[in-house]
C-alpha cells in the first residue's frame, strides 16, 4: 500500500517495520516530526518513545538500550550532534548490542538552524557508515537497513536525512508494522533483553580503548565491501566520455537533469558512505570527465579523487569550486545547468526574483500576544540600552530587532557567553535570556559555572511551558512526557537556586510594571539574579481553550505610535493612529503602554 | 523533455492552510496511482512569515520545482504570489486570492503594501494567465474564513490532472467530519470561479 508521507514520517515507519524499540531524541528542526510520529504510530508496540534533556542524554539512552539487546534510535537535528559528540565518537570503539541508529538531520541553506555543518563529516570522524537517503521511500528503507548493518558489524550507524527529506512529502509503500511483544524478539540481538557484563567492550579504559580502536580500523575494509551492492548504489555506463556521480537528495537532480536534457551519460548514484569503490572504479575508468554533485561539503568528491588517482590519475573531476557550491541548498535548476556546462549545452537562465524594494518583506516574526516580546520590553526598560544583552535559541531568538538579543551561539550559551563578557572587562549591566526548554537543555550546567564562579549577571528563564519554536514538544517543567505521560515537574525556581542564584524573581510579563520591578530587582542585586518570565505560549494557550478578550483603540489615541513600535502584528498604524486588527490575543500588554490610555479591552 | 506532469507552488503566510491544500492534492495523487512528491516549509520560518510548498504530480524527482517552470502558481495572499512568481513558467497560471494580509514591516511602517493592481499586473507579465478572486470572501460566505485555501483548492481543482472524486475523496480522509461541511462548501465556490 502507498501512503502520502512526510518524510520524517516514513523514517518512522520503517523504525516501527524494523522492530525498533527504543526511541530517544531533543527536539531539532528538521528532525523533530520522527519521534513525534513514532508516539501517533506505534499503536500496541511495547516501545519506549522519550524527549530526552539533551542529544548527548538520547544518544546515551538509546546507546544504553541497545547494550541491553533493544534496537534503538537517537534522534537530534545536526547542531545536536555536537552536544552528542562526546558520546558519539567513543560508542564507535565500544560498539552496540542490538542495532544502534543515530539520526542526525542536517539543514542546508540554514532554513531553521545556526550553520549548515555536514554531518556525514562527523560519520566519517567516528569511523562509523552513513546512510544518506534521496527521498521518503529510500530513508524508510536504509532505516530498517541501518539495524540490520549495525548488528552485523558491531557499529553504530548514521541516517542522514536533510530539511528537504526530512520535510518533503511523497508517496511511499508501507508494510504492516509488526504488532505485539512478538514483533520485537527476534531483532534481539543477543536473546533476551538484558544487559550482558563484558567489560573489555564496554569500559574504556585506555587498556580497552587501545585494541578497540584497531579493531574499529580494522571494521573498515569489511564495511566498505559490505556496502558495495547496497541497493541504494546504482551504476549505469553509457557511451560518451563523461559522467555524473551524485549522492543522496543530489542523485534526484542529477537524474532529472539527465533526463530533462535529454542526453545519455554515464551516471552513479550513491546513498552510503563509504562509498562503493568498486562502482566509482568502474565509472572512472570509463570516463574521462566526471561531476560530482552533493550538497554542502566534498565528502563524495574528495573519495572520488583519492580513488582516480589510482585507477585513471588522467580523469576531471569537477564539483566543488566552480561548478556545484559549497554551500547553501543544490535544486534542479542549478545542477542543470552544472551538467549541462560539462557537456556544452547551453545552461538556462533563472527567472528572477521580484527585485528589492518591490515586495514588503515578511519575516519570521513573534506571535501576536507573543509573552517573550512583553519580557524583552520590560527587561529593556529596566536595564536600559546601555546593558548587554546576550541570547539564546528558540522563538524569541526573532526579537533580534528589540535589542534585546545581542548573540545567539549555541543552546544555553546565553549564560556562558554572559559570563564570559562580564569577566572579559564589560562593566554594564548584563541581562541574558534563553527558553525554558533551552535552559534544560543545555543553561543548567552555564547557570552553575555563574554561580560557582561568582558572575554578576542576570539571568532570564523566557518560561512559556513548552518547546514552542520546534513544535510544542513537552520537556521536565511540563509534567508530561513524549507520550502525554503524566510525570514529575521541575520547579525552575528550586532548580535555579540549587544550582546556586542568589535571588530568583518570577514574574507575569502580561504585568509589565511588575515584571520592569522584577527586573530591576535583579539588577541591583549584587550578585547572580535569575528571573523567571513565566506565561504559556499563545499558541498552546489557544489549543488548550485559553480565550481573553480582545483589546481596540478608543478615540482618546493621540497617533503617537509607541503601541506599533512595541511591534505586535496585531497593531496597525493608520492615517495617524492606530488599530487593532482581529489577530489580538487580548494579552493587553499594549493598553499598558499606551501614554494616553487609549486601548481598552473589548467589552462583552 | 518534461519530467513532472504538472508543476505547482503554493504560496502564502503561515496559519493560511497552504500545507493543507498540499497534503490534500498529494493524497488524491496516490489514490490516482500516480507518483507525487512535495517539499513544505517548518520550523522558523513558519512563524507569521511567508510560506512555499512545492508539490509535483506525477513525477519521480526532487521535490522542488525548479525556478520558472511551475504550472500552476496559486497564492493565498497576493504579495506572496509575486514573491514567489519567479517559480511560474511563461505558459503558467496564476490563481490569487486577493485579499491582502499585511507583514509585520507595513504594520510598522517600515515597507508599503503595493496596490492591488499593481501586483496583479506584475503578475501577469510573468505568466499566461492571473485568476484573481476574494477566495476569504467566498469562504466567509461558505461559513468560515478559516475554509479560504479550500476555495482555492476548488479554482485549482479545474487546472491539476486528478478527477475531482479523488480530491474530494482525499479532502474526507484529511478533514474532520464537523468541518467538513463549510469545507466542501468553499470548495464548489471556489469551483465554480471559473466555471
Amino acid at each position: 500500500m502507498r501512503e502520502y508521507l512526510l518524510g520524517n514520517a516514513a523514517i518512522a515507519r520503517g523504525l516501527l517495520e524494523a522492530g525498533v524499540g527504543l526511541a530517544a531524541g531533543y527536539p531539532g528542526t528538521p528532525s523533530s516530526e520522527i519521534i513525534e510520529s513514532l508516539v501517533d504510530m506505534k499503536g500496541n508496540m511495547p516501545m519506549h518513545i522519550e524527549w530526552s534533556v539533551n542529544e548527548k542524554a538520547a544518544l546515551e539512552v538509546a546507546a544504553g538500550a541497545c547494550w541491553a539487546g533493544t534496537r534503538s534510535v537517537a534522534t537530534m537535528k545536526h547542531v545536536g550532534l555536537n552536544v552528542a559528540a562526546d558520546p558519539f565518537m567513543t560508542l564507535a570503539y565500544l560498539g552496540v548490542g542490538a542495532g544502534l541508529l543515530i539520526i542526525s538531520a542536517d539543514d542546508p541553506y540554514c532554513h531553521s538552524s545556526q550553520n549548515e555543518q555536514d554531518s556525514r563529516r562527523y560519520a566519517q570522524f567516528a569511523g562509523i557508515p552513513c546512510l544518506d537517503p534521496k527521498n521518503g521511500q529510500e530513508a524508510k528503507e536504509m532505516a530498517a537497513f541501518a539495524f540490520d548493518l549495525s548488528e552485523r558489524f558491531d557499529i553504530p550507524v548514521m541516517l542522514r536525512p536533510t530539511t528537504r527529506v526530512s520535510h518533503s512529502r511523497s508517496d511511499v509503500e508501507v508494510l504492516p508494522v509488526p504488532a505485539g511483544e512478538a514483533a520485537r524478539q527476534p531483532h534481539v540481538h543477543a536473546g533476551a533483553s538484558r544487559f550482558d557484563k563484558d567489560p573489555a567492550r564496554r569500559v574504556a579504559l585506555p587498556v580497552n580503548a587501545r585494541p578497540l580502536h584497531t579493531k574499529l580500523l580494522a571494521k573498515q575494509r569489511e564495511i566498505d565491501e559490505a556496502l558495495q551492492d547496497a541497493p541504494w548504489n546504482r551504476l549505469r555506463l553509457a557511451g560518451g566520455c563523461c559522467g555524473v556521480i551524485a549522492s543522496g537528495l543530489s542523485s534526484l537532480y542529477a537524474e532529472e537533469a539527465i533526463e530533462e536534457l535529454g542526453v545519455d551519460l554515464s551516471l552513479l548514484t550513491v546513498g552510503c558512505l563509504p562509498l562503493p569503490s568498486k562502482m566509482v572504479e568502474a565509472l572512472l575508468r570509463h570516463v574521462s570527465e566526471v561531476i560530482v554533485i552533493e550538497e554542502l561539503e566534498p565528502v563524495v568528491q574528495e573519495q572520488v579523487e583519492r580513488i582516480a588517482a589510482r585507477v585513471n590519475p588522467a580523469v576531471k573531476i569537477l564539483g566543488k569550486g566552480g561548478f556545484i557550491p559549497r554551500e547553501g541548498e543544490l535544486d534542479g535548476l542549478l545542477v542543470r545547468n552544472a551538467i549541462a556546462r560539462m557537456i556544452g549545452m547551453e545552461e538556462r537562465a533563472a527567472a528572477a526574483c521580484m527585485p528589492p524594494g518591490v515586495l514588503p518583506p515578511r519575516p519570521p516574526a513573534l506571535c501576536p500576544g507573543c509573552s517573550h516580546r512583553a519580557a524583552y520590553y520590560a527587561m529593556r526598560k529596566a536595564f536600559g540600552k546601555n546593558a548587554v544583552f546576550p541570547s539564546d535559541i528558540g522563538c524569541y531568538t526573532m526579537a533580534v530587532n528589540m535589542g534585546t538579543v545581542d548573540s545567539c551561539l549555541c543552546m544555553g550559551a546565553s549564560i556562558t557567553l554572559a559570563s564570559g563578557i562580564r569577566f572579559g572587562g564589560e562593566e554594564e549591566p548584563i541581562c541574558c535570556s534563553l527558553g525554558d526548554s533551552t535552559f534544560l537543555h543545555g543553561g543548567m550546567t552555564g547557570l552553575l559555572n555563574a554561580a560557582y564562579n561568582r558572575a554578576r549577571i542576570t539571568v532570564t528563564i523566557l518560561d512559556n511551558s513548552t518547546t514552542a519554536m520546534t513544535g510544542h514538544q513537552p520537556h521536565p517543567g511540563t509534567g508530561f512526557t513524549a507520550t502525554g505521560e503524566p510525570t514529575v515537574r521541575v520547579s525552575l525556581e528550586e532548580l535555579s537556586k540549587a544550582l546556586g542564584a542568589g535571588l530568583v524573581e518570577t514574574v507575569d510579563p502580561y504585568d509589565i510594571e511588575a515584571t520592569v520591578e522584577g527586573f530591576r530587582r535583579a539588577k541591583e542585586f549584587p550578585g547572580l539574579s535569575v528571573v523567571i518570565a513565566r506565561q504559556p505560549c499563545v499558541i498552546t494557550a489557544r489549543k488548550s481553550g485559553k480565550r481573553r478578550r480582545p483589546f481596540r483603540v478608543s478615540a482618546g489615541c493621540k497617533g503617537c505610535g509607541m503601541c506599533v513600535e512595541f511591534g505586535c502584528p496585531a497593531i496597525e498604524f493608520e492615517k495617524e493612529r492606530a488599530t487593532i486588527n482581529e489577530l489580538c490575543t487580548g494579552c493587553g500588554v499594549c493598553a499598558q503602554i499606551c501614554p494616553s490610555s487609549a486601548i481598552e479591552e473589548v467589552a462583552k | 523533455m518534461r519530467t513532472s506532469e504538472c508543476d505547482l507552488v503554493i504560496a502564502g503566510v503561515g496559519g493560511q492552510g497552504v500545507l493543507m491544500i498540499s497534503d490534500v492534492i498529494g493524497r488524491a495523487a496516490v489514490l490516482a496511482g500516480k507518483p507525487v512528491c512535495g517539499a513544505e516549509t517548518h520550523g522558523m520560518a513558519q512563524r507569521g512569515g511567508s510560506v512555499i510548498n512545492h508539490t509535483r504530480i506525477g513525477c519521480r524527482y526532487s521535490p522542488l520545482v525548479a525556478a520558472g517552470s511551475a504550472d500552476l502558481l496559486v497564492a493565498l495572499e497576493p504579495v506572496e504570489g509575486l514573491r514567489f512568481s519567479h517559480f511560474l513558467s511563461r505558459e503558467g497560471v496564476a490563481l490569487v486570492n486577493t485579499r491582502p494580509v499585511l507583514p509585520v514591516t507595513v504594520t510598522l511602517g517600515q515597507a508599503a503594501y503595493p496596490p492591488l493592481e499593481k501586483l496583479i499586473e506584475l503578475l501577469g507579465q510573468r505568466c499566461s494567465n492571473v485568476i484573481a478572486m476574494d477566495a476569504s470572501l467566498l469562504a466567509e460566505k461558505a461559513g468560515t474564513s478559516q475554509a479560504m485555501n479550500m476555495v482555492m483548492l476548488g479554482t485549482l481543482s479545474r487546472y491539476i490532472p486528478l478527477p475531482e472524486e479523488l480530491i474530494l475523496q482525499a479532502l474526507y480522509n484529511v478533514l474532520p467530519p464537523r468541518f467538513l461541511y463549510a469545507n466542501e462548501r468553499a470548495f464548489a465556490l471556489g469551483k465554480a470561479e471559473v466555471e
